[in-house]
């Protein structure tokens, strides 16, 4: 890695004694060692392993339970189903206002995808959990399912979530997170040319190093201790603790140390019925996802489809940009909500466009529900417009790079959501990709520059 | 059929946090009766080295050395509250209320030392190696570790500090969308070699040349094992990774890592980092937040490269080696 001094040395100080300099990371030597404990090194006695029946179908409604068999299998010590789980139905950004709650901690009456929890089952080994979690028999009705975010959008699709009522999260501007700024079809009308293109990207995986999961620990006092590679500890304990509708004070989280997240730990799934289950059965709890569960079960990164129409002038100003961006949030919201919305607050990319006009859904389908990941709401906009910015600039004959000078961003601009632009430093970065690549640009844009009074 | 060489480039910005509720995170700092420092959160390490920057925030703000301080963080009895570490908002967040906290601690710091010196506090400073000198006069000096001692045993002062990072939620106008959803942005651009087998499909990235404008490196070393790795996932989420190749078809979904296809060592690209700083307004020494941006340019890069090797668009992630063939063939019929 190479530090560019030379760039923005007028407004900064490198004058610190701590900061800036390449210390030695205190926690290095425990990881390449195999010393640093992670939740998972904590090992109780007496403790029982948590395993899951699943939902073999995409969409099926519950016709009946039968855990008779699982509950009298050796070493099984508890079987959970909907209506031990206290306040059953939830979602996740309920704290801070964002509803409806949509999803099941346990499926009660119905699964709206493949690998949704229906059941949980306590054992005194990991076998004994996963022999007798196969013992359950679950009656299913299945249900037409829907796949395509298109096709749930249709008229007469399968309702995926009644909670929502229909196959797309409501804002309070409607179906879709709207941003208008200027006129946008004005601008495509004075545009010289148009074009309008579509990207489309697949789920992937975080891929994490340590698989989601907890182990929790009765105290004796009435408190529980959970051990958790959450990202974000006090969100989980008060999502527990609305879920088991037990005050704060009674739960106690210890975390902090996590091998790799990429925001794959973030949805509170395996805490609250692992702490319902040490608090059900008075013992050490332990639920970890298997690398299985980690790749079909736990969130992954949404599926999304943007559609992008610019209009554009001969000289390589954009003049008109409209996206409609569409989420995949699988059957559940999640984080998904905000993600579409966070899309909406990013578009149309770094540059200054006059007029905008922004839509963007979160759309429900019978899949597994997508959740937060590294770049959310951003990264597939940002595949989508920067492909988009290439195939514009060949439209009209100009060097892709000395095309998004011509548009970049500088302090000062307005952004389509109404903020100013502040410390901008695209132009900057270009420069020196610029040279580092041995891509010339013609020297008026070597010269030009993010501040306000900047050529 | 031929192997073929093409470059592409990809430009982009990225916001630190997300303003959704404010984005709190709180912070505690306090001193030991030897004059080390204990700085108390709740806030998650996921590797990337939080424990150690909030180390460094801490003792640059007081004026000791970065060993003289211990990061306790993400035990709910203990810690302040944090909202998490995701959004790029970790390093941001956190380090702005370590400063906060570590300026009142300091703060607490001089005014027993100044009454130890007989003189006032703001004739003080700190040499960084754990001393307190009077301004102008260096010989006049007391140690920290001393001070430390003053405050519990003979003044009965608390050398502490609390810290708060609390934006005002932002509500999307819902007619025009007006809204602040974060605070600070990050800058990418970057520029990927590929070479493309015409006859397999088979991408291979050749160079990638990151430039990433991040505020500032508050610890380059650190800085740059994430702007490596988002690097290398970047390309990996551009051609290899998906956990439903036949998206929305929910079939064929990798279980392991045998099925999920990821580069390994042998496919790793020559990677170049290059680092710009423009310090923030508002960040801890004018960091900004890098974790996600540094992810993200590579894919475009990657796509644009593949039509400049080959004339074909693929504008469907990933850009398997199967959809560039079917790209080909229907060139090829046209």
């Amino acid at each position: 890695m190479e530090l560019r001094k030379n760039y923005f040395a007028d407004v900064r100080k490198d004058d610190l004694h701590e900061i800036g300099q390449p210390r030695p990371r205190s926690d290095s030597p425990g990881h390449v060692t195999g010393k640093t404990a992670f939740f998972a090194d904590r090992n109780f006695p007496g403790m029982l392993h948590l395993k899951m029946v699943r939902s073999p179908h995409h969409h099926a409604r519950i016709r009946s339970i039968n855990t008779s068999e699982a509950v009298k299998y050796p070493g099984v010590v508890k079987v959970l189903t909907a209506k031990d789980v206290p306040h059953n139905v939830y979602t996740i950004l309920i704290l801070i206002q964002i509803g409806p709650e949509d999803e099941t901690v346990l499926a009660d009456g119905k699964v709206r995808w493949k690998g949704e929890a229906v059941v949980a089952v306590l054992a005194e080994t990991e076998r004994a959990a996963q022999e007798a979690a196969a013992k359950v028999k679950v009656d299913y009705e299945v249900l037409p399912a829907v796949f395509d975010m298109e096709e749930a959008l249709k008229p007469g699709a399968p309702l995926v979530n009644e909670y929502h009522g229909q196959n797309y999260y409501l804002y309070d501007s409607g179906e879709c997170r709207k941003v208008r700024f200027g006129d946008v079809e004005a601008g495509f009308a004075g545009a010289d040319h148009i074009l309008e293109q579509s990207y489309q990207s697949s789920p992937i995986e975080h891929a994490p190093t340590e698989t989601t999961g907890c182990v929790v620990a009765p105290e004796g006092n009435d408190r529980f201790t959970c051990y958790t590679n959450t990202q974000a500890m006090f969100f989980t304990l008060d999502n527990a603790s609305i879920i088991l509708q037990m005050p704060g004070s009674k739960l106690h989280f210890v975390g902090g140390t996590v091998g790799g997240g990429f925001g794959g730990k973030v949805d509170v799934i395996v805490e609250p019925i692992a702490i319902l289950g040490a608090k059900l059965t008075g013992r050490p709890v332990s639920f970890i996802y298997s690398r299985e569960e980690e790749m079909q079960i736990s969130s992954p990164r949404a599926a999304e489809k943007v559609v992008i129409k610019d209009g554009v002038m001969k000289d390589g100003r954009i003049v008109a940009r409209k996206v409609t961006g569409y989420t995949d949030a699988g059957a559940y919201s999640r984080h998904s909500p905000y993600g579409a919305q966070k899309g909406a607050g990013h578009y149309p990319g770094p540059y200054t466009i006059p007029n905008v006009w922004i839509d963007t859904y979160c759309v429900y389908t019978n899949r597994t529900p997508s959740s937060a990941m590294r770049g959310f709401g951003v990264t597939i906009g940002d595949f989508a417009l920067e492909v988009q910015m290439d195939k514009l600039a060949r439209l009209i004959g100009m060097d892709p790079l000395e095309f998004r000078f011509i548009n970049a961003y500088r302090d000062g601009d307005m952004k389509a959501h109404r903020q100013p632009t502040e410390g901008a430093a695209l132009i900057e970065c270009m420069q020196e990709a610029s040279r580092a690549a041995n891509w010339p640009v013609a020297e008026k844009y070597m010269a030009m520059s993010s501040y306000k009074n900047g050529a | 059929m031929a192997i073929r060489r093409g470059r592409g480039v990809a430009a982009i910005n990225y916001p630190t946090g997300m303003n959704l509720g404010g984005d709190p995170t709180q912070a505690l700092v306090h001193s030991t009766p030897t004059g080390n420092f204990m700085v108390t959160l709740s806030s998650v390490d996921l590797g990337q080295g939080m424990k150690q920057i909030m180390a460094q925030i801490c003792a640059e703000t007081i004026g000791v050395p970065t060993d003289r301080v211990v990061v306790d963080t993400a035990d709910t009895d203990t810690g302040p509250h944090c909202m998490g570490t995701f959004a790029s908002r970790g390093t941001h967040r956190a380090g702005n209320a370590v400063i906060q906290a570590a300026r009142e601690a300091r703060q607490v710091m001089l005014e027993v030392a100044a009454e130890e010196l007989e003189v006032n506090a703001s004739d003080l400073e700190t040499d960084g190696q754990g001393n307190i000198l009077v301004k102008g006069a260096p010989q006049k000096s007391i140690s920290i570790f001393d001070v430390a001692l003053s405050a519990h045993f003979k003044r009965g002062r608390s050398i502490s500090g609390r810290g708060m990072f609390l934006i005002p939620r932002s509500y999307p106008e819902k007619d025009t969308g007006a809204m602040k959803p974060s605070t600070c942005y990050a800058h990418a651009c970057t520029v990927a070699e590929v070479e493309v087998d015409d006859e397999t499909g088979e991408v291979t990235v050749l160079t990638v040349k990151n430039v990433f404008e991040i505020g500032r490196a508050l610890n380059p070393r650190m800085v740059e094992q994430q702007l490596v790795g988002g690097s290398w996932m970047g390309i990996s989420h551009a051609l290899y990774e998906t956990t439903e190749p036949y998206y929305p078809n929910r079939d064929h979904g990798g279980t392991d890592f045998n099925q999920y296809l990821m580069p390994g060592p042998g496919d790793l690209a020559e990677t170049e980092i290059i680092v710009l700083e423009r310090p923030s307004a508002d960040g801890p020494y004018g960091a900004k937040g890098p974790g996600e941006m540094c992810a993200n340019p590579q894919i475009p890069a990657v796509a644009n490269a593949v039509f400049d090797a080959v004339g074909v668009r693929v504008d469907t992630l990933p850009i398997t080696p199967e959809r560039i063939l079917r790209a080909l063939k229907a060139q090829a019929a046209n």
